[in-house]
């Protein structure tokens, strides 16, 4: 004996749970998706303004501030040009600072150096300081400029 | 040969028989198989409380979805905003989605109100189905306001920074509200951090209690049929007739909400789609800029389309009337409309066919009293704005009302029974507001 036909009822039923499933599948699809986490992890920060001004700067010298999550190291040359790095040594992620002696950046940690382009140049760095891009802004009502800092 | 055992009622599986015994699912299948709902001539109107329900959810989900990667403090927001639209798998898709979704569901929760506005299903005993109702609505305009500035991005922080600054117009606490919505005397990230607690936590805490209570409400009284309303044969099952109408609905909102997102995006959540698409493709661009509050607000800023009638309101009110400022008047007037909205079942004593108390006297001359100063403010801007047809239309709302209360006041002596004052003043609302919006929008 063959099988009944479906009913009409048993028809839209099917046809119901079809395209519900089908939604879901779009929905969730996309959803799990999402949750895996992209490549190079978290929201990086692309622009800061320094909470000093750049004429608050001495020349031959540097000062730590915080780009977005991470130290970052603004140096003002002796000829007063002002340049920015990543502060995290690229050897084990020691924080640098400005030697003004030897007008260059030094990791403490296990005596790095770079040069003011972010190369290094002795130790055991095995790759440049990350450079960002500066900009001048003048403050609005007076001589005095933001120190923009963008990553390049 | 047939099976000896005697078929049961409804076919339940082993899982449907656990379920049953632990969580008592019988009643509940019960009320989907008893529930009804009316078939007439406006039984179309039904299907917008769920649609509000639907894309409420999914505000939820995708809300959920962008809290994973959201970091709220100004010196993130943007910026994990960014990374959202950019890097993260389908994160333009959900977040568009948010965006987009919120739009729609304004204009759902609008027509949702004002269906059941003009249809009078708040009269008796569905009073407090209206008053949570009207709750919800507020809570959802501040579900906007306060997302509106959690990218941090230039537009929602001038547009937060002018609409703060309103309630500065209330007399005696206008100051001190401002600096508890804003934290602190100005927008900054303490601004910030405040509207995200309240966006995630508190306004979603509300919702789930008013919501609930809406919805037991809606259970409890069932769908109102509208008096002098001829029903159309027997009614409809809930389920799974009119669920399946329902769903008819959520899938077009679906396609529509995808068809916007495909064509444009990131359209911000001021956009009135799709009119700012063809007259500034600016508004359909991502993120825009960082909020920076030391620059300039920038040209031509205006608050989100749902607010725009009340902008260009206090916009067109003289600076001084009648020795005070127009701007508090501007306030406490909407101030005045909020509470008049929240209280229609208990103003519209004639809809639920009881005679009209002292309250309801009052209350109805201080409605008509804004209905005329609407109607005034109506005319006014046309005539600012050189429109004599205008004009002319605002005069005309303005004797209908006092016809109106001229007509009731003599029916109320004969019999009890709807007054024709509401739904003009309804009536005259949407115009203002839609004249208004639009008004916004294209000055």
């Amino acid at each position: 004996m063959s099988d009944p036909e479906p009913t009409r009822r048993e028809f839209v039923d099917l046809m119901v749970a079809g395209a519900l499933g089908m939604t879901a599948i779009a929905a969730i699809v996309p959803a799990v998706s999402y949750l895996v986490p992209p490549e190079g992890g978290e929201a990086q920060t692309t622009s800061t303004v320094l909470p000093f001004a750049a004429e608050e700067l001495p020349a031959n010298s540097g000062r730590i501030f915080k780009f977005g999550s991470k130290p970052a190291l603004v140096v003002k040359t002796a000829g007063g040009e002002i340049r920015a790095f990543s502060a995290q040594c690229t050897h084990l992620s020691c924080i640098v600072q400005y030697a003004p002696a030897e007008r260059r950046i030094l990791c403490n940690c296990h005596s790095g150096w770079y040069d003011l382009t972010g190369k290094n140049v002795a130790g055991p760095p095995p790759r440049p300081l990350e450079a960002y891009v500066v900009n001048l802004r003048r403050r609005p009502g007076g001589p005095e400029h933001d120190i923009v800092v963008s990553r390049a | 040969m047939t099976s000896s055992s005697p078929a049961p009622e409804s076919p339940r599986s082993p899982l449907q028989r656990f379920l049953d015994e632990r969580l008592g699912l019988a009643s509940l299948r019960a009320l989907l198989e008893h529930k009804t709902v009316p078939e007439h001539r406006h039984a179309f109107w039904y299907v917008w409380g769920g649609m509000v329900l639907f894309l409420f959810l999914v505000q939820v989900a995708t809300g959920i979805l962008l809290l994973l990667y959201y970091r709220p403090g100004a010196g993130e927001a943007y910026e994990s905003v960014q990374f959202i639209v950019t890097r993260v798998r389908w994160g333009w898709l959900v977040r568009s989605l948010h965006s987009i979704s919120a739009n729609l569901l304004m204009l759902a929760l609008l027509v949702h109100l004002a269906s059941v506005f003009f249809l009078r299903a708040y009269r008796r005993p569905r009073e407090l189905t209206w008053v949570t109702g009207v709750g919800l609505f507020f809570v959802f305009i501040t579900f906007g306001f306060s997302g509106y500035l959690l990218p941090w991005n230039q537009l929602a922080f001038f547009a937060t920074s002018v609409g703060t600054e309103v309630p500065r117009a209330i007399p005696w606490v206008g100051p001190f509200l401002v600096k508890l919505i804003r934290g602190g005397p100005d927008v900054t990230g303490a601004t910030l951090s405040r509207f995200y607690g309240l966006h995630v936590a508190i306004l979603p805490a509300t919702t789930t209690l008013l919501l609930g209570a809406h919805l037991y409400l809606v259970q409890r009284h069932g769908m109102s049929v509208p008096r002098d309303v001829e029903e159309k044969g027997p009614p409809m099952p809930f389920y799974p007739n009119f669920l399946l109408r329902d769903m008819i609905g959520w899938f077009v909102a679906l396609g529509v909400l995808v068809t916007i997102i495909v064509l444009a995006p990131t359209a911000p959540m001021g956009a009135l789609f799709p009119f700012d698409a063809l007259f500034d493709p600016k508004h359909l661009l991502e993120l825009g800029t960082k909020a920076d509050p030391f620059a300039s607000a920038p040209e031509g800023i205006k608050p989100e389309w749902s607010f725009l009638f009340m902008y260009q309101t206090l916009k067109l009110l003289p600076a001084k009337l009648a020795g005070v400022d127009g701007e508090t008047l501007g306030v406490l007037g909407f101030g005045a409309g909020a509470a008049v909205l929240l209280l229609v079942p208990f103003l519209d004593r004639g809809a639920s066919g009881l005679p009209p108390n002292a309250f309801s006297r009052v209350g109805g001359a201080v409605v008509v009293a804004l209905g005329l100063v609407l109607a005034g403010l109506g005319t006014w801007s046309m005539h600012v704005l050189g429109h004599p047809l205008g004009v002319a239309g605002g005069l005309v709302a303005a004797a209908w009302i006092v016809v109106s209360v001229l007509l009731d006041g003599r029916r109320a002596g004969r019999r009890a029974g709807p007054s024709l004052l509401f739904p003009s003043l309804g009536w005259l609302a949407v115009a203002f507001i839609v004249v208004m919006t639009v008004i916004g929008r294209i000055s």
